[in-house]
């Protein structure tokens, strides 16, 4: 009770520290979003979670040992597609180019469109898996009744050879599952929708 | 130091008010004493309803079979025949998700951030009152409406056909998108919000005001642990809620207005969603349990009779935590398909947290290590604390191993990890606490008979009912179903006595309340002696209305 001593402060007002405050909350809610297109962008450099890689130019290397792609269709609930591969599998060279065909047929009585999303297994592979052309980079359309071949044109990088995580790998399996792509609608709205489309299947 | 500051007592309360109604005391409350005990009485509705959903989960599991859901089915949502065995199952999983958003934003963070820490820390730093009196009143009035949309959210369409949200706290999609396209699941993403609001608003206040209002000589480095474990769970607060923010608002629009955030035919996928609510999710037990350290400090110090053990690896322990804390989500994820390089890290960035916890575990005992122990109630509770908390930390150590969580991974062993850290440990530092300061709060003391019986029933009860889960979930039984095996049933029948047991605990805890408020034995204003030496012990018991208008001094 000697002499009046002063009130610790921090040296930044109150006023001031609400708006630090404030800055980390927005600035953590502005990360959440900006995760959404860096976790794509991160999937895309990596090949994580298997997303394989869109290239320009086939493989100037070509290998002597051989590797199996096996392929894979699928459609989701919703389409009325028929998807499948023509071959079930392929044996190439590491390195060498190859097209293979993938065949959709449209079962329903409407025009419909469908987007393909794609991934490879072991996971590991997917940095390596380069495609030049395919079906999945644009969205497809079909009439009723409509069949296509629709091609896919990759190769496998050399470089999978090397590392100690994917060296190992003989058989890489290429799947694709077909989405309907009639402009995305609220799921509130889904429940209405699912049923109609059961009524025409 | 002690007594120099009690002087001013009673006397001045009021002392430039008219007293206030019973309105304007409760409903526009800017005191932070009178907001932390609505705080407390919130806590405890809610912790008691959440608790009856458990009781009701374990009476369910309690043999094979469906023993009371399809009933329940029956008499809430009016199903008849074979639509109440359907209606039943969801209302379990409603049952699982409901008791676990109650419990951790409803009662945990109510009673030891909004409660506890509300009531303590202006007194423990030497403030008048929270630094914005006003928010304080918010946020208290935020969380109930926060609490009956989540409740609300029970009665209405979930998936088509059932009522509620189902699929656990989590809230993963697809099953929170397409799978519940009922209201339901928008009236708990609205109540998760506002919580969450309700909460970043109340860490704002925390900050400012232990930042600016400490008391002249407290500074941080003599700050008691209490005021440094709310700080921490403040700063954790208000980095991780937003992220959750985040992530449920995409949920909202992908239910609602047609974005594809986590939908994989519009470009997205749900892993994201995963990352984004563990990022917020792993934080957020720490929240749960930081407050809880800070107490259980305070406590061991005050009935060992001797200054905690190392106070500033004590404080900076929390820190590391906290700041760890943020690099460790995904190991709630290892079973997503991550590569073998990213489980290494998270099992290695997981398994260091060990290092700042055993920090506080060996400073806790050898703070008591030759001190003069007395083993009141609130010391009983947190010694029950420490050895529970320290379970459950082991079999966190155990899960944090990436090939062994492979096969635990949403089995019943994770059940009792999280339970021994949460349920045994978070609420039982909330129990000490209660008793620790209930005679500072109202004034009279407790019944010790009633307070010791009321934590053994407890630690009988709730041992009893999660120890045998760790074998339930070693021999493979898996988390959120109403149903299993009948290999299972030894266990799970012990399980379901131990809930009844500590749900007679918790009505020994309310008889204790009432005992308490009827005797009105006079506690004093240091009912435990010279060990409690933290600045609310120099006030009168209860507070007066405003505190510290002569500011105290810190040696």
């Amino acid at each position: 009770m000697t002499e009046p001593r002063k009130i610790e402060k921090s040296g930044i007002s109150n006023g001031g520290i609400v708006a630090v405050c404030c800055a980390f909350v927005f600035g953590m809610l502005g990360m959440a979003y900006a995760a959404v297109p860096l976790y794509d962008l991160f999937c895309k450099v990596t090949g994580y979670g298997g997303t394989t890689q869109r290239v320009e130019q086939a493989s100037d290397v070509i290998l002597d040992r051989k590797i199996k792609v096996r392929f894979d269709a699928n459609t989701a609930p919703g389409l009325a597609w028929s998807f499948t591969p023509v071959q079930r599998e392929v044996e190439l060279r590491i390195g060498e180019t190859v097209q293979v065909l993938y065949k959709a047929r449209n079962l329903a009585s409407t025009p419909t469109a469908g987007q393909a999303t794609f991934n490879v297994t072991p996971e590991a592979a997917g940095a390596y898996f380069n495609k030049v052309e395919c079906f999945c980079f644009t969205e497809t359309a079909l009439k009723p009744g409509e069949e296509l071949e629709m091609p896919v044109v990759f190769f496998v990088d050399p470089a999978i050879v090397d590392p100690v995580e994917t060296k190992g790998i003989h058989t890489i399996t290429l799947s694709y599952t077909f989405y309907p792509h009639a402009g995305t609608k609220p799921v509130a709205s889904a429940v209405e929708t699912k049923a109609g489309n059961a009524n025409q299947l | 130091m002690a007594g120099t500051s009690a002087a001013h007592g009673d006397h001045h309360d009021h002392h430039e008010h008219k007293p206030l109604t019973f309105f304007q005391r409760w409903f526009l409350s800017t005191n932070h004493k009178d907001i932390g005990t609505l705080y407390l009485i919130f806590a405890i509705v809610a912790g008691l309803i959440g608790g009856t959903l458990s009781v009701f989960m374990r009476m369910e599991l309690q043999e094979p079979g469906i023993q009371i859901f399809h009933g329940l089915a029956q008499m809430v949502y009016g199903f008849q025949g074979d639509a109440a065995i359907d209606g039943g199952k969801h209302m379990f999983n409603v049952f699982t998700t409901a008791h676990a958003l109650i419990m951790i934003f409803f009662m945990v963070m109510p009673a030891l951030i909004g409660g506890f820490a509300n009531w303590m820390v202006p007194i423990m730093i030497g403030a008048p009152d929270m630094a914005f009196p006003r928010m304080n009143n918010i946020s208290f009035w935020l969380i109930v409406p926060a609490f009956l949309l989540t409740l609300m959210s029970m009665f209405v369409e979930g998936p088509a056909g059932a009522y509620g949200v189902g699929g656990g706290w989590t809230l993963y999609p697809p099953f929170s998108t397409s799978g519940q396209p009922g209201p339901a699941m928008d009236l708990a993403i609205l109540g998760i919000h506002i919580a969450g609001a309700s909460s970043i608003l109340g860490a704002i206040n925390f900050i400012t005001t232990i930042l600016n209002m400490r008391a002249p000589g407290m500074t941080l480095h003599k700050m008691p642990l209490f005021a440094w474990s709310v700080l921490i769970t403040a700063f954790l607060l208000l980095l991780s809620l937003p992220v959750l923010a985040g992530g449920i608002t995409m949920l909202l629009t992908d239910r609602n207005f047609g974005t594809t955030f986590f939908a994989p035919e519009g470009g997205g996928d749900p892993i994201l969603y995963q990352h984004l609510f563990w990022f917020f999710g792993h934080p957020e037990v720490y929240i749960l349990i930081l407050p809880g350290f800070g107490i259980v400090s305070h406590i061991v110090s005050t009935f060992a009779r001797k200054p905690i053990f190392g106070y500033l690896g004590m404080a900076y322990a929390m820190v590391a935590i906290g700041a760890v804390g943020f690099v460790v989500w995904a190991h709630h994820m290892y079973t997503v398909g991550m590569s073998l390089d990213t489980q290494r890290y998270f099992v290695f960035a997981t398994m260091v947290i060990a290092i700042p916890t055993g920090i506080k575990i060996f400073s806790w005992i050898a703070t008591m290590w030759g001190g003069s122990i007395r083993f009141t109630t609130p010391m009983v509770w947190a010694i029950g604390f420490i050895f529970l908390f320290t379970v459950g930390g082991v079999t966190g150590v155990q899960l944090a191993n990436a090939g062994l969580d492979r096969a635990l991974h949403d089995t019943y062993y994770v059940v009792a990890h999280f339970h021994y850290v949460l349920s045994l440990g978070a609420v039982f530092a909330i129990f000490a606490a209660w008793y620790y300061w209930f005679p500072k709060m109202t004034g009279y003391m407790y019944s010790e008979f009633i307070g010791k019986l009321h934590f053994w029933v407890m630690f009988v009860g709730v041992n009893l009912i999660f120890f045998p889960q760790h074998f339930l979930g070693l021999a493979g039984m898996p988390r959120r179903y109403i149903d299993y095996p009948d290999a299972f049933a030894g266990w799970n029948l012990v399980s379901s006595y131990g809930s009844y047991i500590s749900a007679v605990g918790v009505l020994i805890f309310l008889y204790g309340v009432f005992e308490a408020f009827s005797k009105k034995r006079v506690a004093g204003d240091n009912p435990w002696g010279e060990g409690a030496n933290t600045l609310e012990w120099q006030l009168s018991s209860p507070p007066p209305f405003h505190q510290w208008e002569q500011l105290p001094k810190i040696k």
